[in-house]
């Protein structure tokens, strides 16, 4: 809904790097400047008890500015595409960069020659599904949820989500990118009530057709989280191997992967960062971050600097094999930006991974519950953001699952933590599942045993 | 912001199509922020938002359109795309006249962060990343961030409300790493408060250094955190993250009202120790969440949740109040005028008892002390919470004795309320917070003076 742009279509970017060049053009000699516009349109049904309780229907738009001159960094954004605003924040951005210190590796990043991997992710039939049909699904899932179990008791919310969107990155340093998006989701969080006794779930699909989410799955894997926790008890405290699905176990990866961002080891802030070449972890564990799959939803052409994704070994069979960079840390540490860097509108680039890849195992998710005498099979994880920390290593979590007792899954268990260190989870490993799957937040994982974690309960 | 006839053509054209309520917020955001890392001035950031929410509320449905154009014709087009996803099918609802909400501001604003020179703010930074540093060869890494903000909100709905505020607030934390023969360890600390600049006339950044560089240093020596479930003595200040998830969320009239909370039904009764008087508070002056109005124009108040271990009421915001017939109690809170507004929680804290700090220590044979808290999380339907320790110690025999490695500590919301049973005389207010829920987040504030949990809180640590 600005003045200036319309809404987003596929293949109608010209505007908005016609805008960019626009503001490019300020740029005196001595300036290396770096703009990045974008826009998106998004949708958001919520409905409650068979109506709709909200609909959001929303357009909106944002430019970030990054200007280096004589090795100072200035930056500025701002919610917006109108022409005076991008001037006034080019001003903003100008005028940071007179206060930073001058760094001799701020630059931006230099076309590098690697060839970007077409991905698809713009959908038209995302963008032409109608607000009736968003809003049917929702209540389609609503009531499949609330009558596949009796002890359903409410569902606190359901909803159906989607959005499309597109972004330019141009630089004086001969950037010029656009990358292009749409996708669609649907969500449940119900409710699962006996006695006195309340337990909560959530099921999920994303993709980009509409017609083609699947509510089974959703309805099937919300029904089943909040009502397999019934009845769950307090643990005793002991030490036991763990079994992580590969949702929690891609989560996991993701904390990994952060410690692998080479800009994280050049500020000294990695416990891997002398690592390179030696065995960090169980020598069954290989770990890739490759945006350019395109069979998984997370695929994408370019990084937040406008170089082309690529694929970056980081672990194979246990041995570090190397960081990610953007371009700055790639410069500082004598490599080259690894196609990594991670942002939004209203940020500077950071270090980060896109879409991480595990290498599976061979046996199936039943067979690896049938291989632990005594065990947790994790359910959900907690306060990962307050227990765990990525430069000492120190890793304890909140969580609920179901014991495995001699083979099978047994009763369920709740207000239990699980604590080790990051490096020791790691070397832990004893079993990686070959149950690979893509996630539908667009990671590749499979399962993960995990053998000697402190468990803490009653 | 807005004029008052445009206000009325919006809101007009935002009930076009028949509507119960309907609301404008427009707001108009500025910020700025500096970095110091790995010793250096490494980025000055410049921010700028502007624009407008629309909402139409037609029965239990909510249409809702936002944008970044101010215009006349740009909130028309908004409100119109509202009052079509409320779907509503009436005719045009009469507007009544709009009254000026007569709000006090909580606090006064002499230093406006956007007039003070950035070599100022960037010489804060500096300072902190020396002191910092001085305090020992063992601190390898300084990060320092600086950054203000400045917020003007206008609200008008159909209900005849007309609202403003203006919320600046300013921020300044660090973090330190300290490098021993047992890897890293890492110590933070931050200030935040909804005031300008002369925030720095109350509180030294040096001070701040030291204290995050100690914590750092200290943790070198640390033992790993025991496991199980143990006595535990908070200290005053930053503890009151564990109220925030313990109770705090769980008593929001949004998860109340859809069954999603332990503490549902429960108006009346004894939910916790006699010695809990539990307050939430957006007036407290000063604090980092603090608001004259709250983002749906209503008052910021001062509301007592729970007085003497009784639950006394639930937090509000206009549209569950609304249903039940009664007011809002001025937690309707949004992040941006990208969002929907929702129960949110204001300034969090448990009042102070009679107790010393001395007293409660010295009563503990054994336990875990926690000086400084991380975040939380928690689930509401089960009362399931979880809350990081970053400053820890051991209590042997009465007494404060080793220093513990970091973790969380997990617990159950009401029967962690009914054990807390100390409660001390030296009540402060901890670190700004922010408050996530539902892909929101707002500025929130909490306080606490020392208190003991005897029972049911498990400390996730790996030793036996």
């Amino acid at each position: 809904m600005t003045a200036t742009v319309s809404t987003p279509q596929s293949g109608h970017s010209e505007d908005l790097l016609a805008l960019a060049a626009s503001v490019l053009e300020q740029a005196t000699g001595a300036e290396q400047v770096e703009v990045l516009l974008s826009r998106a349109s998004s949708t958001t049904v919520k409905v409650y008890e068979g109506e709709v309780e909200s609909l959001t229907s929303a357009d909106s738009s944002g430019a970030g500015i990054r200007i280096i001159r004589d090795g100072r960094l200035g930056f500025a954004h701002c919610g917006s595409l109108d022409p005076t605003v991008l001037l006034e924040t080019l001003r903003e951005a100008r005028d940071n960069l007179e206060f930073a210190e001058p760094d001799e590796w701020n630059g931006l990043a230099q076309p590098d020659g690697v060839a970007v991997v077409a991905q698809n992710g713009w959908s038209d039939s995302v963008v032409a599904f109608p607000v009736d049909r968003k809003i049917a699904l929702a209540l389609e899932l609503e009531q499949r949820v609330l009558a596949a179990d009796s002890r359903i008791t409410g569902i606190r919310s359901t909803a159906y989500g989607d959005a499309w969107g597109e972004s330019v990155i141009l630089s004086t340093a001969g950037i010029e990118a656009v990358d292009r998006g749409a996708s669609c989701s649907i969500s449940t969080q119900p409710l699962a009530r006996v006695g006195e006794e309340t337990q909560t779930g959530f099921g999920y699909d994303s993709g980009r057709v509409p017609e083609s989410l699947d509510l089974d799955h959703a309805t099937a894997e919300a029904v089943d989280r909040a009502t397999r926790l019934l009845g769950a008890v307090k643990p005793p405290s002991a030490r036991m191997t763990i079994l992580l699905e590969p949702r929690l176990a891609i989560s996991l990866m993701g904390i990994v992967s952060g410690m692998l961002s080479g800009e994280s080891v050049l500020k000294g802030r990695s416990p891997f960062g002398e690592r390179l070449g030696e065995q960090i972890a169980s020598s069954l564990l290989s770990l890739i971050d490759d945006p350019t799959r395109s069979e998984s939803i997370g695929a994408e052409e370019v990084d937040g600097e406008g170089l082309a994704c690529r694929s970056n070994l980081l672990i194979s069979d246990g041995v570090l094999q190397g960081f990610l960079q953007d371009s700055y840390s790639g410069r500082r540490s004598g490599s080259a930006s690894t196609g990594s860097a991670v942002r939004g509108t209203r940020s500077l680039p950071g270090v980060g991974a896109q879409l991480l890849v595990m290498q599976p195992g061979t046996r199936s998710f039943e067979e690896l519950v049938s291989s632990i005498d005594l065990g947790l099979y994790v359910n959900s994880l907690s306060g990962m953001h307050s227990g765990v920390n990525t430069i000492s290593g120190d890793f304890s979590v909140g969580a609920d699952g179901l014991m495995i007792r001699n083979g099978s899954l047994a009763e369920p268990v709740r207000e239990l933590t699980l604590a080790s260190t990051l490096q020791r989870l790691l070397l832990d490993i004893s079993e990686v599942g070959g149950d690979f799957e893509w996630l539908r937040g667009g990671d590749g994982a499979c399962s993960l045993v995990i053998q000697d974690v402190s468990l803490s309960g009653a | 912001m807005l004029e008052e006839s445009t206000i009325q053509r919006v809101l007009a054209a935002a009930a076009s199509r028949g509507a119960d309520f309907a609301e404008i917020f427009a707001e108009e955001k500025r910020s700025s922020s500096a970095l110091l890392d790995d010793g250096r001035i490494e980025e000055l950031t410049s921010g700028r938002d502007r624009g407008a929410g629309i909402r139409v509320v037609v029965g239990e449905s909510t249409g809702f359109a936002h944008t970044s154009d101010l215009s006349e014709a740009g909130l028309i087009a908004a409100a119109e795309t509202a009052a079509s996803a409320a779907r509503g099918s009436g005719t045009g609802t009469t507007i009544v006249d709009l009254d000026r909400v007569n709000a006090q501001r909580p606090n006064l604003v002499r230093i406006m962060p956007g007039d003070v020179p950035k070599a100022k703010k960037v010489e804060l930074l500096l300072m902190a990343n020396e002191m910092a540093r001085a305090e020992g060869a063992a601190i390898t890494q300084v990060s320092a961030r600086y950054a203000d903000s400045h917020r003007r909100i206008l609200v008008a709905n159909t209900d005849g409300t007309l609202g403003t505020d203006e919320q600046v607030k300013t921020l300044f934390s660090i973090s330190a790493v300290a490098s021993g023969d047992t890897g890293m360890q890492t110590g933070r600390e931050s200030i935040g408060r909804t005031v300008g600049f002369e925030l720095f006339d109350t509180y030294e950044v040096g001070d701040l250094a030291r204290t995050a560089a100690q914590r750092a240093i200290t943790k070198l020596a640390a033992r790993p955190a025991p496991s199980g479930e143990m006595t535990v003595v908070i200290g005053p200040g930053g503890g009151g993250v564990m109220f925030h998830e313990a109770c705090g969320h769980g008593l929001e009239a949004d998860l109340v009202g859809k069954g999603a909370s332990v503490f549902a039904g429960r108006l009346g009764e004894q939910v916790a120790s006699s010695l809990v008087t539990l307050v939430d508070d957006g007036t407290m002056g000063g604090e980092w969440g603090c608001f004259a109005i709250d983002d749906e124009g209503r008052p910021a108040q001062r509301n007592v949740l729970i007085q003497d271990g009784i639950l006394v009421d639930y937090m509000w915001d206009g549209l569950r109040a609304r249903a039940e017939g009664r007011a809002s109690s001025g937690n309707g809170r949004r992040q941006s005028y990208q969002h929907l507004p929702m129960v949110r929680m204001t300034n969090t804290y448990l009042l102070g008892g009679t107790s010393t700090p001395d007293q409660i220590l010295s009563d503990t044979e054994s336990g875990v002390y926690i000086s400084h808290l991380g975040g939380g999380q928690v689930n509401t339907a089960t009362g399931d919470f979880v809350f990081g320790m970053t400053e820890a110690y051991l209590i042997e025999g009465g007494r404060i004795t080793e220093p513990l490695r970091e973790g969380n500590l997990i617990g159950n919301g009401p029967g962690v309320l009914t054990s807390i049973d100390a409660v001390g005389n030296d009540f402060a207010m901890g670190g700004p917070g922010t408050c996530g829920k539902d892909g929101q987040g707002v500025p929130v504030g909490d306080g606490v003076p020392t208190l003991r949990v005897a029972s049911g809180l498990t400390i996730g640590g790996t030793a036996a």
